[in-house]
């Protein structure tokens, strides 16, 4: 009798338990697979709703290199002065004769950006102003374990810095470098399209200082935009297809030596 | 009677510290007791100065602590496989090495995920990683399986133990102090080694010794994903998850070597452990070299002959910067322990545990040249200039807490010592009977 009621509960507890971890297992597998439907779901409904979804056209012909976009940005953002946090930044990239590249970015292109090699040993000279890509593939919320880092639903990558815990992995995810630990709060930090702006209608910093209009921002789905106008007029490329990103900064004249 | 006689000798003779601890024992805790100390003030001064303390940067954001985290957690998956290879085949030998080869693993998957704590920059708020997981994130998979991994061990960790505690427990003129007779007597859930629990431990312990062989491995291969399925050059590549699997074992191999003749050597264990223990482990030593430099080759190899640019990036720094380390990680690290091992008159219990300090510090070495180097050549220019941005550098910090991890992994396995047996004495029971009358070889399958 005793064996055969410890038996019965036995058998009992292994089928409740084979039941919750199959359960548990299935959920856990379907789980992500509705998520995926959900956000394409998402996409095609927020194309109805005419909500915005932001891009940036940057023009390299037109850069000169002043950095204000650089100070602009710090300033608004809070940005730590420090060298080496930039939530935007530019590149100087310069082409000798003997076909050497070399990359400068003095601290960050603040204060304007100098040439460095002798005039005759030039074959071209360019500048190339980066920030976050805000790619629709985001790897970087592919790899946040928290869920502190999402793609708002007009298209801008952000970090919730009251969620984050600072693990890290966004910033070794990004292809682009764009992110960095801020030092002061400890978690991840990255260029939003100056969100608080942009949401009150206004440009973000970066493009409204900037002196030559290298900088173009709007709404990739208002085909009346500046931002729709530039794709048209000019052949954009975005900075490392092959990653398959799908990053909504456009740029013009990018040149194959830019990384 | 007799058993019970043999009992007693053994208890004696295989658990040197549990009656009366070591002369040294009272020196090393003391010792170790202090690394461990400066390690928890290099903490706090982590913890309340953030990351800008350590050497880690933006390019670089993970450093040393990672590194360790992969090669102590390499070092219990290792020990988890190895100890289920020789429960499931039922190696004769196995009684010798396994108690050791077992607490090795609990203690490596409980000291490794400190460190993964240690990169977290805002430690304050780690419990959102539970209360807002993210299923597709890498690190969630990771943080199922360690704790998944963790639980199984402990579990079968527990099981190999019963019987001794058991044994402890009836060893009445046993001299220790009353608690801990009663934590045997705990520990022991009332197991009596009458048959049927025996049968039913056995039954158990093989079931555990399976699931935890593959327990063992879905964790491995999640944390080499953690790395492979980044964008990162040399990261970001199909080989991670096998290669971390060998080498894990690599490592595991050697650590058990090492212990194995330090436990040899101070507590005269010489009967037990003999040097065909060593040869054979040795021999897994010599196979597992192979096969980790076959895949460092071809990971490497298939890398420079693609000739992409980022990946020649990654191999310039490598072959520039990083050349001896290379040198000493790749090379030394796999051709020294290879030409010891194979050559069989120099197979000494010295020489082997000679080429197992070398296998394991080549392979930290080489768990450093996959993690920082990488990260010192990302895709894109690095902007600014300044060489601690540009290169990493460990801090006192970072050092400090890393030499803490292995003194607590010391400290623990001392005390551990102090508890229980180092060698089962169940087993040796078993197998000593098993000798005598092969019918018992009837419990075995």
């Amino acid at each position: 009798m005793g064996t055969n009621r410890i038996n019965k509960d036995r058998r009992k507890f292994f089928q409740t338990s084979a039941a919750l971890i199959g359960g548990t297992l299935a959920f856990s597998i379907i789980k992500p697979l509705e998520l995926l439907a959900q956000s394409k779901n998402e996409v095609a409904k927020d194309e109805k709703t005419e909500q915005p979804l932001w891009g940036m056209g940057v023009d390299i012909e037109k850069c000169i290199g002043c950095g204000k976009c650089v100070e602009a940005c710090k300033l608004e953002n809070n940005v730590p002065r420090e060298p080496f946090y930039f939530r935007t930044w530019i590149e100087q990239y310069t082409v000798k004769k003997d076909g050497d590249v070399k990359i400068e970015s003095p601290n960050g292109g603040i204060g304007g950006l100098k040439q460095s090699v002798p005039d005759e040993d030039i074959f071209k000279s360019f500048m190339v102003p980066k920030l976050c890509n805000h790619c629709t593939d985001a790897p970087c919320v592919q790899a946040c374990p928290v869920g502190a880092t999402y793609i708002s639903p007009d298209g801008v990558v952000l970090v919730d810095e009251t969620y984050c815990i600072g693990c890290s992995y966004c910033i070794q995810a990004c292809p682009y470098g764009a992110r960095f630990m801020n030092p002061v709060t400890k978690v991840a930090d990255k260029c939003t399209f100056c969100y608080h702006r942009i949401s009150k209608g206004l440009e973000p910093a970066c493009v409204e200082v900037c002196p030559t209009d290298a900088r173009i921002f709007g709404n990739l789905r208002d085909k009346k935009s500046d931002l729709v106008a530039f794709m048209q007029k000019h052949p954009t490329e975005v900075l490392k297809r092959h990653l398959n990103t799908s990053p909504r900064v456009f740029y013009n004249g990018l040149s194959s030596e830019v990384r | 009677m007799n058993t019970n006689k043999r009992k007693r000798e053994l208890v004696t003779e295989f658990s040197p510290m549990i009656e009366k601890p070591h002369p040294m024992l009272k020196l090393w805790i003391l010792v170790l007791s202090v690394i461990i100390a400066i390690g928890l003030y290099a903490f706090y001064l982590q913890f309340t100065q953030g990351h800008q303390i350590t050497g880690m940067r933006d390019n670089v954001v993970w450093g040393v602590y990672i590194i360790n985290f992969i090669f102590f957690v390499g070092l219990s998956y290792s020990g988890a496989f190895i100890s289920g290879i020789l429960h499931f085949f039922n190696t004769p030998w196995k009684s010798s090495v396994t108690r050791i080869v077992e607490i090795i693993t609990v203690l490596s998957i409980i000291v490794g995920p400190i460190f993964i704590l240690l990169c977290i920059g805002r430690l304050d708020r780690l419990y959102y990683l539970f209360m807002y997981p993210r299923i597709q994130s890498p690190i969630t998979w990771d943080i199922i399986a360690i704790i998944t991994d963790l639980v199984g061990c402990f579990i079968y960790l527990f099981l190999t133990f019963v019987p001794d505690f058991a044994i402890l427990r009836d060893t009445p003129d046993l001299k220790v102090p009353n608690w801990r007779k009663k934590l045997y007597r705990f520990l022991a859930i009332n197991y009596r080694d009458t048959d049927s629990q025996r049968q039913r431990l056995h039954k158990i312990t093989r079931i555990m010794s399976k699931m935890v062989i593959a327990m063992a491995i879905v964790a491995y291969t999640v944390l080499a994903w953690i790395f492979s399925l980044t964008l990162q050059p040399g990261w970001n590549s199909t080989i991670f998850a096998p290669d971390f699997i060998f080498s894990g074992l690599y490592s595991g191999v050697g650590v058990i070597i090492i212990i194995m003749f330090l436990i040899r050597k101070y507590f005269k264990l010489e009967k037990y452990i003999v040097q065909s223990h060593f040869v054979m482990a040795g021999i897994v030593l010599l196979v597992l070299s192979l096969l980790f430099g076959y895949f460092t080759f071809s990971d490497y190899f298939a890398k420079w002959f693609s000739h992409k640019p980022a990946d020649i990036n990654l191999l310039n720094t490598l072959f520039g910067r990083y050349f001896w380390q290379f040198i000493l990680a790749n090379y030394i690290g796999v051709l020294v322990p290879l030409f010891i091992l194979s050559i069989k008159k120099i197979r000494t219990i010295k020489s082997i545990t000679f080429a197992a300090v070398v296998a394991v510090l080549g392979l930290w070495l080489n768990r450093y040249l996959i993690v920082v180097p990488t990260l010192e050549t990302p895709y894109v220019p690095i902007q600014d200039t300044r060489p601690e941005y540009l290169h990493y550098t460990a801090t006192w910090i970072e050092w400090a807490l890393s030499f803490a991890g292995v003194a607590a992994f010391i400290l623990f396995f001392l005390l551990i010592m102090r508890l229980v047996p180092i060698i089962s004495i169940s087993e040796t029971i078993q197998h000593e009977r098993g000798q005598n009358s092969k019918q018992d070889e009837s419990y075995n399958y």
